[in-house]
């Protein structure tokens, strides 16, 4: 089921326009990844979602019905640029975001409670947030985006400003939210964590949206239909064998072991690669390879823009 | 509990709790208290201490024992003293002053000189110039050898007061003094064009600190931006209006506990008293001294009289409206132009345009106690941007009730009008960074669907 679905969103500025027909389409209970390079959009479709701007043209399903006012309380937004009142202390400040997210005055604070316990922050309690450093006030803000329970939760670069360890932390965090039934959008040029915690994504490029889809379906579109084969043997022989049917791509020595690179060329099967080279030497490692997010991202992206030229 | 007021909360919390709201609220009723106390305090305890004063002439002795001796002054007359000796040892000899009194007096004003180590009080040059005027007066006088002169001076001295009576449209007559209408319409003119510039301000810098602490992305995912920018405005409002109060009590206490203190008895005694003390300082035959004196104490009694004429619901209902209107329009236009900005010192290109209609409203009020139905002073009472501070500076002066209700609804429509639009900048404004935007940027902001 669909939590959050965006249909032809467009959205024009005075001097360019910043969507032209987006869409998402976010399954309830998932990690959606929105991405693009900077510009491209990302934070315009964000600040859609949580109704800070209108679109001009499209409309938005949450949980099935259109947008409306009150859903602010189901959703949790942690912008990008994120900030609080310096001079406000941290307690007070938290419980001042969750009562504008619908909390009430003794819920917010007896969860608050338990988060700060969880993070081992009470002290930091009736501290300014001025005396925080940065990194723990992110993490102050990172409680106030998810204190409401909100059924999605949108992180814009949820992990900057972070150590790994706090890093971690707050992964840990996100997919026990996620285990727990929340729907996660995550916004990030990190295409590591991509690949960790996302299931689906959309790639937004100059106000377009260029891929949308499962992310393991995108990635094996892009494959090449490459392997990794690691043997043991005379390399020079086998590439001799192999190089008539097959493109070499590369083929390197690691840890004192052969490991070769290859293309397969038409409809020549994996057995087919593996039979031939069952004859030049002993293979002990066999695997595809699927490109990364970050080579889809920069493949996609390029084509696009060499395109527009 | 909606959302708006916990905003109001907020913005009304952080800032009462603050040491610099507190200071300010103990402080300013202080010097309120002293403004009004200080003088009285001056007239009661009146200088205690006892000076004696050298007197010298140039040979003649036309001005022995001219001065007369009050409660603390005593006058020595030295005849055989000279100005150089006295000049440096006087203080030595025990006299606080030298008075060396030329022959010439008489023609040349400056040729009466008071010589000591500290600035004289201006009561005692008042004192002695008075004395030595009505003598020499005396002396031309006697010159013309008029008979029975004393007889025909007392006959014809005059003192002329002028009564003002203002009559209402009833026909009922009231007793008024301008006096203390200019002190009403000076202070309540000047009151509001202050408050609207200190919360004002207030709430531009509230909504620079959310800007460029990024805070405010945050909450207008959760909030409306015109329910965060009115929450900011009703919520600083409160803070003044808070502050107002306070003042006006704590005034109210300092004045009447130090009024028990300093003098025990009323005003109207009190008056009285001091009127008695002055009389009895000075001998009754020479009465021009304390004359004047007394008829400023009339005066006071008169004011105090008038006190009661004025009408007190009328003009503090009035000021709390026109505070609170005159508060809200330029409010959100300080909203507005904090939220186009990214610090501090980016406002003033956009602050012109607020302050030369509060700066002119206040020249129009201050000729406006002096001419209250000047027509500059009619119409800009119905401008909203200087209404209410004019209207102000005109009501202690008796405004018609149909000018009085025609400017607050102008006011309240144009506060009304200018909110949405600053509303407009404010939503749009407060998520723009970098490059400090122009007025053909805002015009387009205004114009913005959402």
């Amino acid at each position: 089921m669909k939590l959050l679905e965006a249909r032809d969103i467009v959205k024009q500025f005075s001097n360019h326009l910043a969507l032209n027909k987006v869409n998402l389409a976010v399954n309830e209970g998932s990690i959606y990844g929105l991405l693009g390079p900077n510009g491209a959009g990302k934070t315009t479709m964000i600040r859609i979602i949580n109704q800070i701007t209108a679109p001009d043209n499209g409309e938005i399903l949450f949980n099935n019905h259109k947008l409306k006012a009150n859903d602010v309380f189901d959703i949790g937004y942690l912008p990008e640029e994120r900030g609080l009142y310096r001079k406000m202390k941290v307690g007070e400040q938290a419980i001042y975001l969750a009562q504008l997210k619908g909390l009430s005055r003794s819920e917010a604070t007896s969860k608050l409670k338990d988060w700060f316990e969880k993070f081992e922050i009470q002290a930091w309690w009736n501290k300014k947030v001025e005396e925080l450093s940065k990194g723990m006030q992110q993490k102050v803000q990172f409680i106030t985006t998810v204190i409401h329970e909100p059924k999605l939760l949108i992180f814009d670069e949820p992990f900057s400003g972070f150590d790994p360890i706090n890093v971690n932390i707050i992964k840990q965090e996100i997919l026990k939210l996620k285990k727990k039934g929340a729907t996660i959008i995550f916004s990030t040029h990190n295409m590591e964590s991509v690949e960790e915690l996302c299931t689906h994504i959309t790639l937004i490029n100059e106000s377009v949206s260029l891929l949308e889809g499962p992310m393991d379906t995108i990635r094996r579109n892009y494959s090449l239909n490459e392997y990794e084969i690691g043997f043991r043997g005379n390399v020079n022989l086998l590439k001799a064998t192999l190089s008539t049917q097959y493109k070499i791509i590369e083929s390197k020595q690691k840890n004192g072991e052969n490991f070769i690179r290859v293309r397969l060329l038409n409809n020549i099967s994996t057995n087919d690669l593996l039979k031939t080279m069952l004859s030049s030497g002993n293979i002990f490692s066999f695997r595809e390879i699927i490109p990364s997010m970050n080579d889809v991202f920069i493949k996609v992206v390029e084509e696009a823009s060499k395109k527009d030229k | 509990m909606s959302k708006i007021s916990i905003i109001i909360q907020r913005e009304y919390l952080t800032r009462v709790k603050k040491k610099s709201f507190i200071i300010m609220t103990l402080l300013a009723p202080v010097f309120m208290a002293a403004m009004f106390l200080v003088p009285v305090w001056i007239m009661t305890r009146d200088d205690t201490e006892e000076k004696v004063i050298a007197v010298i002439e140039d040979e003649t002795n036309m001005f022995k024992d001219v001065i007369p001796n009050s409660q603390y002054l005593k006058f020595e007359y030295l005849g055989d003293a000279t100005l150089d000796d006295l000049k440096t040892n006087f203080s030595d000899k025990g006299y606080y002053a030298v008075l060396y009194i030329s022959p010439k007096v008489a023609y040349i004003p400056n040729a009466v000189q008071l010589i000591s180590h500290k600035q004289p009080p201006l009561d005692l040059t008042i004192y002695i110039a008075n004395a030595l005027e009505k003598e020499i007066e005396q002396k031309k006088l006697e010159t013309y050898d008029i008979k029975d002169l004393d007889k025909i001076l007392k006959a014809v001295s005059t003192n002329i007061h002028v009564q003002t009576i203002k009559i209402s449209d009833d026909g009922t007559e009231k007793e008024t003094s301008t006096g203390l209408s200019m002190g009403i319409a000076y202070i309540g003119g000047l009151l509001i064009y202050i408050l609207i510039f200190i919360f004002g301000a207030q709430v531009m810098r509230g909504v620079i600190e959310e800007k460029t602490s990024r805070v405010v992305e945050v909450i207008i995912s959760s909030v409306r931006p015109f329910q965060l920018m009115m929450g900011k405005i009703l919520g600083i409002g409160l803070v003044g209006l808070t502050q107002f109060v306070l003042w006006i009590i704590i005034t109210a206490i300092i004045i009447t506990s130090a009024q028990s203190l300093l003098l025990p008895d009323d005003a109207g005694q009190t008056t009285q008293a001091i009127t008695e003390n002055i009389m009895s300082a000075a001998p009754v035959e020479q009465t021009q001294v304390p004359v004047t004196q007394t008829q400023d104490f009339n005066e006071i009694q008169q004011i105090f009289n008038s006190l009661h004429s004025v009408n007190w619901g009328l003009i503090l209902s009035s000021f709390l409206f026109y505070f609170l209107g005159g508060y809200f329009l330029y409010a959100s236009l300080f909203a507005a132009v904090g939220s186009a900005v990214d610090n501090e010192t980016d406002t003033q290109q956009f602050m012109m345009p607020i302050t030369i209609p509060l700066i002119l409203g206040l020249f129009v009020a201050m000729g406006a106690f002096q001419n209250p139905e000047s027509s500059v002073a009619f119409w800009c009472s119905f401008i909203p941007f200087t209404s209410p501070i004019v209207m102000m500076a005109r009501l202690p002066f008796g405004v018609p009730y149909w000018e009085l209700i025609l400017s607050m609804t102008i006011l309240v429509l144009t506060f009304l009008g200018t909110t949405w639009l600053a509303a407009k900048i404010y939503r749009t404004g407060i998520l723009m960074y970098g490059k400090k935007p122009t007025y053909k940027e805002l015009w387009k902001w205004l114009r913005y669907k959402n």
